[in-house]
């Protein structure tokens, strides 16, 4: 056998490898693709053997023959043969070839599947490497959905290695197999959190990805990445996150208000120029989405302009040029900032680096104003005719053609000049854009109408020197001008100077060569023009002239007849014969002139292009709806596809919608001005708005400029624009000066009238009247139709398919938790293990419906969470001791038991309607509206109010986002984050904040209220008097450097399966700055108890210090999270701890040191949880708990403010509440339950409580104690 | 996302084409000549990125690039990357290959083709970013290449030899092709960290 091998391989030793095939290559210099296919052929027969090595060394010179370009998708199955081959060495050949050639329609792909589950599932780390990088590139639907699950498992490898190649090739799986992304979203959002960086950093990746294409799916994962996001130390991943808020922001503006301050911090802390370049952009992507009218964020406009300025001067090409990218943006919505720029703008315009150019071009388009619009263009101009390159002088014409035409000409004051812009534009070679001057010359033409005249010679002369513009094939782009050019002529051809030269020009042979659409105008315009001319023919009596016109008809117009062209030869026949038949009339001398141009008489009124879409259906009519009913066995074909994820929405309601919002509708109304700009076949609608010089007092003062037509401008090749300039700037000072005039008559005519004062100063923009007013006409729509631009997604995106509620998965029983069909396809049978009863859910179920109290959706919805959320916690302990490889059915199990839960449910749902706000809304609102408002409390409160108020726009359409599955802790969190960054010194305004977020808190708790007639609604909590303002910090230590502050801790789970029963703890740390030097190296350190530790980085020593992860310049304060393991709760810990760090001055740095003690209340290891009372109920009827009391005298305080207090400082929730007596619910992170029973009679309180675990409780009791005895 | 990953010589010779789309192999061709037309026609010291290219084009693509004696290294991306986080990844790419192959030149990357996809495959998966350390990066290659060796034993000790006795050749090459065999300096660029 071994002897066998060692023959192999000496026979293999002398086949060509791939070194040899490119020196090979390299040595037939002269006759490479002989060369190539003769070791082609070799190849061939290497492939033939059974020996797989040669195999390998056959299929490794392929890949890089395809590199070379050539098609080896003939030996895709020996290719398979290689992938599959036992060895390492060889496996990796084939995968590479298979990722290098193979694709969606490779036939033997699905020859592949087992091939690629088994190295999958390979105990060797790198054959499952090798598999998923080759299958990153060639999976294909069936693959996706095959391997789906194997990829899922391998999710949560324990290699990391693995992990994170999982994680990315998800992406992939889910664009081919859209099926997949509910199931497998909850394990990549937990991925986010892995413990290595890479996987964390992959999750990032796909995600990002995902929400690039759909963002609003993944706007409940805010809070979560808005955590990474200030934790983070790697600047890809921030980077990756800050592209995504980008994304996220135009959605939800008051995420953008909370993204502000950590984002301005960055951009003056980091040091990657990449880092700061994406927080400038995201920040602009914020200002954007708040609408401009927001003072206080002019601070952080000018910081990103100031920034993006310090990029574009740099002396680096690559900075310049993003500069001028992010600069663009800036420019949409504030362009007043960008203006103050001009200078560098123009300066960068002049740069030998053309991708810079181009840049700078873009923000042209907000320079321009009607001072300067000639001298830009002109410069332009001078661009164009140097500019080398197609694309770059394409990008220049489309730039002169929007700037002009930006907001309806605004700023063209001289339509002559702009014409002969266009006009010049015309001798462009090989320009694509020929049909973008041609739309811009009909619309000018049509739409002013002062302007026809000037239009119509121009075009004459274009037509009559086209042969200029059709003569060379390479052109042809362009010849899309002379279809403006003829149908202006034609439409317009009263104002012809000579209409006859024009119709001889427009029948020229030549013609014919034109491309059909052109022929099919000229022909059409050729017949109003020939009706022009006999009008005009028939008044002078010698009817000779116009018998002769129309025989030049007849002789040219057959050209036509025999076109190709259906459109032409229609047209053609058809004028033909018509002027055959006036020809016969001719000769019988009968006037016709009259009758032939009352075919072409009246305007045509100009439609919009979606006007026909926009027509509303009339009230009862359904075009879905079946007229007849249809044969009855179709019925059952109809039925079977069924929306699976996405529930259709009813296609019909779309124009009736009422609920866009003004903001959206000014966008659109924005969007469509631009359409029209754009729009060539725009006519004016009504009569009324026909008058082209309107007579607006002061208009009719303006002389217009006389242009001497009598020289007419024949070769439209000589540059003849720049007159304009010149011209324009007497005309400017002509109206100055009479207008200076006019003010000295008025004032002469009104001596004691309030004399008004005319800035006689620098000419401003508005005293620059235009030479010709543009016609601005509203669209023609049909009645009631509603602007709505929902029609531009492109039905091929494959992104399309991955629009998927991702919101209320299995964790929080939402509304459409994974059904059986979601599942992924596995392949290996599944026992049917005990179901977690659904009986046990429906019971409650059953007595939560009994309960005769007409309810509020938001309740119900809360108590299916409550349950949900019980049940999840039993199978999460259930699923810890099991097995890894049976965590998948406990999943599909989890979706079961839901499912029926939801089922059951959906008979208590079926009355509410279905846009109601649900409470997973008020989670994400809840995040958001704590924004920090670094200085504007007042709103603050409008916003949360309105957040209040108002539920998000998105809320009432059914895409409600979702709840977190941890979604208590949440709440949680989010209430202590927001207080984060806060400095003290603003301490009044926290103050109020504090108060604020309280209400909202007290408000949140209220909706687990049971259903009792007296329980607390949430009108009672406004009526009665403020709460006082509470705050979680604590201050950890202080000295002349450095103030230390702890939050109260902040986020607790349990990190599953890794450690039996410990926990871990987040605390949050502010640093702040308080002296005039820089402060860095800032190291933390904690002694470590038995019961606490410090997560520390793996390698580093247990009395390691962690190094804070940012350095803090003067007065600034930044916020660090610390990791504890801890493995008791039950009892309350101090840890001491040391800050060390360096105060950096100009001239001297010290290491300076601080001490400092953590205490780890009992209470902080609470989590607030909501409770139903009747869960609670059974509860407290289990028997499983002990119980303990405490009475507190001599509290003088309301009673719901002693509530509010013991919900903020110890996370409890109130379950019910009837006068001066409540029921209130917490659990600890272990799982602890923890109820309290508070009555109140005048100052005595007294507090009964019963938890499974009495020494918590008794600390719990304490505490509460304590925080009542200290006021 | 990142589209496409393309190394040409100073020639437009392609030395490692990655396509995370499919496109035909006459496509591919095309798309390389006119990458290599865009590309070589500027300047060294204009910035690093490109519009347009009409094939791989899309108004949401850029191509990034950078140039290393005598070859060029162009990355097709789309606007979910960082232009600068690019412009790292590539510099990570060149230095992780001089690690790998000890001062790394064209002739490197023209032999062992093979060898530079597998880097590849360490950063890039499917077009998306896998790893940026270059530590971790060198660690799982060269843990593979152990395998690849473990793997030949003794039966791969033929074949070692007569390659071996064929590489005696190499050194007159750099004479044939004239290239010279000049190593892609890696310069020290700032630090993205």
């Amino acid at each position: 056998m071994a002897l066998k091998i060692v023959k192999g391989s000496i026979d293999r030793m002398f086949d060509k490898n791939l070194q040899d095939l490119v020196r090979g290559i390299r040595n037939h210099k002269e006759d490479e693709a002989k060369y190539i296919s003769t070791c082609i052929d070799e190849i061939k027969q290497e492939l033939k053997q059974d020996n797989i090595a040669v195999k390998a060394n056959a299929v490794c010179k392929l890949t890089y023959l395809q590199m070379l370009g050539y098609d080896v998708s003939w030996a895709a199955f020996n290719i398979v043969e290689v992938m599959s081959s036992s060895k390492f060495t060889y496996k990796r050949i084939g995968y590479l070839a298979a990722s290098q050639c193979f694709h969606e329609s490779t036939d033997v792909i699905m020859l592949t599947t087992n091939q690629i589950r088994k190295d999958l599932s390979s105990p060797n780390q790198y054959d499952t490497g090798v598999a998923l990088t080759g299958l990153s590139c060639f999976v294909t639907p069936d693959l996706a959905r095959d391997l789906a699950n194997d990829i899922m498992t391998l999710m949560s490898h324990t290699k990391p290695y693995i992990r994170k190649k999982a994680v990315l090739i998800m992406y992939k799986v889910f664009l081919k197999y859209p099926e997949s992304l509910r199931p497998a979203f909850p394990r990549l959002k937990e991925k986010l959190e892995d413990p290595d960086p890479g996987v964390q950093s992959a999750a990032v990746n796909v995600i990002c990805e995902l929400a690039r294409r759909n963002p609003k799916n993944y706007l409940s994962l805010a809070p979560l990445f808005f955590k990474l996001m200030t934790s983070s130390t790697n600047n890809w991943v921030l980077i990756k996150i800050i592209k995504l808020f980008g994304a996220l922001t135009p959605l939800e503006p008051r995420l953008g208000k909370k993204l502000i301050e950590p984002l301005t911090n960055l951009i003056h802390s980091t040091s990657a120029m990449s880092l700061l370049y994406e927080c400038v952009n995201t920040v602009i992507a914020v200002l954007i989405s708040l609408s401009s009218g927001m003072p206080n964020h002019s601070a952080s406009i000018q910081l990103c302009v100031q920034k993006l300025r310090i990029l574009i001067e740099d002396s680096d090409q690559n900075l310049k040029y993003l500069g001028l990218l992010a600069m663009s943006k800036i420019l949409k919505t504030h362009p007043k900032s960008v203006q103050s720029h001009k200078d560098l703008i123009l300066q960068c315009l002049d740069d030998k680096d053309e991708s810079i150019r181009l840049r700078a071009l873009d923000l042209l388009y907000g320079m321009v104003s009607k001072k300067n619009l000639m001298e830009i263009v002109k410069k332009l101009m001078l661009h164009v005719d140097k500019a080398e390159g197609t694309t770059y002088r394409d990008e220049l014409l489309t730039k002169i053609i929007d700037i002009c035409s930006q907001s309806n000409y605004q700023y063209i004051t001289n339509f002559e000049w702009y014409i002969s812009i266009l006009v010049e534009l015309t001798r462009l070679e090989g320009t694509r854009h020929g049909h973008l001057i041609a739309s811009q010359m009909l619309d000018v033409a049509i739409r002013v109408k002062a302007i026809r005249v000037f239009a119509v010679a121009q075009m004459a002369t274009l037509l009559d020197n086209a042969h200029l513009l059709t003569g060379n094939m390479q052109r042809n782009g362009i010849c899309e001008v002379l279809y403006a050019a003829a149908w202006i002529c034609g439409e317009f051809s009263e104002h012809l100077e000579n209409p006859m030269q024009t119709l001889e020009a427009m029948l020229r042979p030549k013609v014919a060569t034109l491309p059909g659409h052109i022929q099919a105008v000229y022909v059409q315009n050729a017949a109003k023009l020939f009706a022009t001319v006999l009008k005009s023919q028939e008044g002078n009596t010698d009817s000779t002239a116009a018998q002769e016109t129309s025989q030049l008809m007849i002789d040219r117009l057959p050209l036509f007849v025999q076109s190709a062209n259906l459109e032409v030869q229609e047209r053609a026949s058809c004028i033909l014969q018509l002027v055959k038949y006036i020809q016969k009339l001719q000769q019988k001398d009968v006037e016709v002139a009259e009758e032939v141009t009352a075919l072409f008489a009246g305007e045509l009124n100009p439609v919009a292009p979606k006007a026909q879409k926009k027509v509303p259906v009339p009230e009862g009519l359904d075009l879905d709806a079946w007229i007849n009913e249809p044969p009855s066995e179709s019925e059952s074909e109809d039925e079977q596809p069924k929306a699976i994820f996405a529930k259709e929405e009813p296609k019909h309601s779309r124009p009736r919608h009422t609920e866009v919002d003004e903001k959206e509708l000014a966008r659109r109304r924005e969007a469509r001005k631009q359409e029209q700009a754009n729009n060539p076949f725009y006519i004016k609608a009504s009569p009324s708005s026909q008058k082209v010089y309107q007579e607006a007092p002061g208009v009719e003062h303006i002389p217009v400029v006389q242009i001497d037509l009598s020289v007419p401008l024949k070769v439209p090749g000589l540059p003849m624009s720049d007159q304009y300039v010149k011209l324009e700037e007497e005309r400017r000072q002509k109206a100055r000066a009479d207008k200076k005039k006019k003010e000295k008559k008025k004032r002469k005519e009104k001596h004691s009238g309030r004399g008004k004062k005319h800035d006689s100063g620098p000419e401003s923009e508005e005293d620059i009247a235009p030479a010709h007013q543009v016609d601005i006409v509203t669209e023609e729509m049909p009645e009631n139709a509603l602007p709505s631009d929902d029609d531009d997604k492109d039905p091929n995106d494959p992104h399309k398919a991955l629009d998927i509620d991702l919101d209320n998965l299995v964790e929080t029983a939402g509304r459409r938790p994974l059904a059986d069909s979601e599942k992924l396809p596995v392949r290996s049978h599944r026992a049917a293990e005990a179901l977690k009863s659904p009986a046990e859910d429906g019971e409650t179920e059953n007595a939560a419906s009994q309960e005769p109290k007409k309810k509020s959706s938001k309740e119900k919805r809360e108590k299916k969470k409550d349950k949900d959320r019980e049940r999840k916690s039993k199978e999460e302990k259930k699923k810890k001791k099991k097995h890894k490889h049976e965590e998948k059915e406990e999943d599909l199990l989890g979706g079961q038991a839901d499912e029926s839960v939801v089922q059951s449910d959906e008979t208590s749902m079926v009355a509410e309607p279905p846009t109601s706000t649900s409470a997973e809304v008020s989670d994400l609102d809840f995040w958001l509206s704590n924004a920090p408002v670094p200085s504007n409390t007042q709103e603050a409160v409008t916003v949360a109010a309105a957040a209040e108020a108002a539920p998000e726009p998105e809320a009432p359409s059914g895409a409600a986002p979702d709840s977190e599955p941890d979604e208590p802790k949440d709440t949680e969190m989010e209430e202590t984050k927001s207080s984060k960054h806060k400095k003290k010194k603003q301490k009044k305004e926290k103050e109020e904040k504090e108060k604020k977020k309280k209400k909202k808190h007290h408000h949140h708790h209220h909706h687990s209220d049971g259903g009792g007639e007296e329980s607390v609604q949430n009108g009672t909590v406004e009526e009665e008097e403020p709460l006082p303002p509470m705050s979680n910090y604590c201050l950890l230590a202080e000295n002349s450097y450095i103030k230390m502050m702890m939050e109260d801790i902040e986020q607790v789970y349990d990190i599953q399966g890794n450690l039996q029963d410990g926990s871990q703890v987040v605390v949050s740390v502010i640093f702040e700055n308080k002296c005039d030097s820089f402060l860095k190296s800032m190291e933390f350190n904690v002694l470590d108890s038995l019961n606490s530790k410090l997560q520390r980085p793996e390698g580093s020593g247990p009395h390691d210090g962690l190094t804070v992860p940012f350095q803090l310049p003067p007065g600034v304060s930044n916020e660090a999270r610390f990791v504890f393991t801890v493995q008791s709760i039950v009892m309350s810990q101090k840890l001491k701890g040391t800050l060390t760090f360096i105060v950096k001055n100009e001239d001297s740095s010290t290491h300076e040191k601080l001490d400092f003690k953590l205490h780890f209340t009992c209470t902080s290891y609470l989590i607030t949880t909501p409770c139903y009372s009747d869960a609670f109920a059974k509860l407290l009827e289990s028997g499983d708990l002990k119980g303990s009391s405490v009475r507190l005298e001599g509290v003088n305080m309301p009673f719901h403010h002693l509530l509010a207090r013991i919900c903020f400082h110890h996370h409890f929730s109130v379950v019910e509440r009837i006068d001066s007596c409540a029921s209130m619910y917490s659990r600890s992170i272990q799982g602890h339950h923890v109820c309290l029973l508070v009555k109140t009679s005048g100052q005595t309180v007294c507090i009964d409580a019963k938890c499974d675990e009495p020494t918590l409780l008794g600390n719990v009791l304490d505490e509460i104690k304590q925080t009542f005895s200290q006021c | 996302m990142i589209k496409a990953i393309l190394i040409f010589n100073n020639h437009g010779k392609p030395r490692l084409s990655k396509f995370y789309e499919h496109y035909t192999e006459d496509t591919e061709q095309q798309i390389i000549r006119e990458t290599f037309h865009l590309v070589s026609k500027r300047d060294e010291n204009v910035c690093n990125f490109l519009e347009g290219g009409m094939l791989i084009g899309g108004s949401d693509y850029k191509l990034i690039y950078r140039h290393y004696a005598t070859l060029y290294f162009v990355f097709c991306v789309d606007s979910s990357e960082s232009e600068l986080g690019i412009l790292d990844l590539i510099q990570v790419f060149v230095e992780t290959l001089d690690k790998c192959f000890e001062n790394v030149c064209e002739l490197d990357l023209i032999f062992h083709v093979d060898k530079v996809h597998n880097i590849l495959a360490e950063m890039v998966m499917g077009g998306m970013v896998l790893e940026t350390n270059m530590n971790e990066i060198i660690t799982q290659v060269d843990a593979q290449n152990k395998m690849e060796k473990a793997e030949a034993g003794i039966a791969g000790a033929p074949a070692r030899a007569v390659s071996a006795v064929k590489n005696m050749n190499l050194p007159e090459m750099p004479r044939n092709i004239n290239i010279g065999d000049i190593s892609i300096k890696v310069p020290n660029l700032p630090s993205f960290k």
